[in-house]
């Protein structure tokens, strides 16, 4: 049984990161604020994702994993939002602020 | 070598990297972003170490609040008329010496520590027991320590009396000068409705787990000061005048009951600062909660700034 969690740790945690590095590639390559800020919503919402849906079977008890899902569920909050504020002021102001 | 030593070097091999390009930026914003990148991964190393009450301090406030009261000083800088005329020669040589000296004076610290390190880490973990808290950073901090936790939080007040105190007198307990967006129904709106009441519990779970757990006051106070400012900033709540009673009583009431605390054990415990036995862990307890609302209004206070202008009448 915990050879199972672990073989399904290491895929989903592998899954994620692999969206991280096509997320920061993104970043580092594509040409305006706007379309990184495209490449940074996939890796908070599903490199993230992935990562939390790893590691549960590695958290401690059930307050552990509704622990690791709340941090998701915030992280998602908090990134959804600061990619409009930041999309919105280069909307208004041009991409240089 | 395993992962986790490569991990472990690569962490520093990037922490290294982040450190020598926050030196090396021109742009005072670029550079302030390169800090608060250099606080998260110094918090990362700060796990690997095994302290993670230090991590999350790190990641609080060196990462979080002081990466703000840096932006809040480039905005400053980029407002006043004549700050891109650089510093002289002179200046700009001291400056680097100074840096230079204490960088100098850490590295031989660190790096050629005693034989024997001296330690006191098994007589705490033999008497923590006594405090009824399971946290050693804790125990540390509150019983065995408790004269330096005090000062530290007067530091606080202190270090926001200071940043008053640079009003102009004819502003003095007037409003913080704090940049706030409100256009109307906005999504930041959207997110300071919805994030403090999630976030005050949070701080107040890690204040509370601090007694046995990582976690505690700065922690806390820090999540709260963050909470306060996001409503601030979206224009839900209007930044208060400093000059306001109820502010001014919540900014020392942590230190205020920690001191009385402190002096009732003279009495109880026949020591300043000394807990009447069996009854230690409630009322640190009690202290951490008084001093997480202190420093969460002391810091929110701190990135508000100086009073800018008078309360209208």
């Amino acid at each position: 049984m915990k050879l199972a969690f672990d073989i399904l740790t290491i895929f989903f945690v592998s899954a994620g990161a692999l969206f991280f590095l096509a997320g920061t590639v993104g970043l580092i390559r594509f040409p305006d604020p706007l379309t990184r800020l495209h490449a940074l919503t996939k890796v908070d919402n599903l490199g993230l994702g992935l990562v939390v849906l790893g590691l549960l079977p590695q958290a401690t008890g059930l307050f552990g994993a509704l622990k690791l899902v709340a941090i998701w569920l915030l992280v998602q909050l908090s990134g959804a939002i600061v990619t409009q504020l930041i999309a919105g002021t280069v909307r208004h102001h041009g991409p240089h602020g | 070598m395993t992962i986790l030593s490569a991990f472990d070097i690569g962490l520093v091999v990037l922490i290294l990297a982040v450190g020598a390009a926050t030196i090396a930026k021109r742009d005072a914003f670029a550079a302030v972003i390169g800090y608060v990148v250099y606080g998260l991964l110094l918090a990362i190393a700060w796990v690997r170490l095994s302290a993670v009450d230090v991590a999350l301090t790190e990641a609080a406030i060196g990462g979080g609040m002081t990466g703000m009261l840096l932006l809040g000083a480039v905005a400053r800088l980029r407002l006043a008329k004549g700050s891109d005329a650089r510093p002289s020669f002179p200046v700009r040589f001291a400056a680097a010496a100074l840096s230079a000296l204490v960088a100098a004076g850490l590295a031989i610290a660190v790096l050629s520590p005693p034989e024997a390190i001296p330690t006191l880490a098994p007589m705490v973990m033999e008497n923590l027991a006594q405090s009824g808290l399971g946290n050693p950073v804790a125990g540390v901090l509150f019983v065995y320590r408790a004269l330096d936790t005090l000062l530290e939080k007067v530091v606080l007040i202190l270090a926001l009396v200071g940043v008053w105190s640079l009003a102009p007198d004819s502003v003095w307990g007037g409003i913080p000068g704090l940049r706030v967006y409100a256009p109307p129904s906005s999504t930041l709106t959207f997110l300071a409705q919805l994030l403090p009441p999630v976030g005050i519990v949070v701080a107040i779970y890690m204040c509370w787990i601090g007694a046995k757990e990582p976690g505690g006051a700065f922690q806390g106070g820090t999540v709260l000061a963050a909470m306060w400012l996001l409503v601030m900033i979206a224009g839900l709540k209007s930044v208060p005048s400093i000059s306001q009673r109820w502010l001014r009583l919540l900014v020392v009431v942590g230190p205020v009951i920690f001191l009385a605390i402190g002096i009732s054990g003279m009495v109880l415990a026949n020591a300043f600062l000394a807990y009447p036995p069996g009854y230690a862990k409630p009322l640190i307890v009690a202290v951490e909660f008084a001093l997480t609302l202190s420093i969460g209004v002391a810091l929110g206070l701190l990135a508000a700034g100086p009073p800018e202008r008078v309360q209208p009448q």
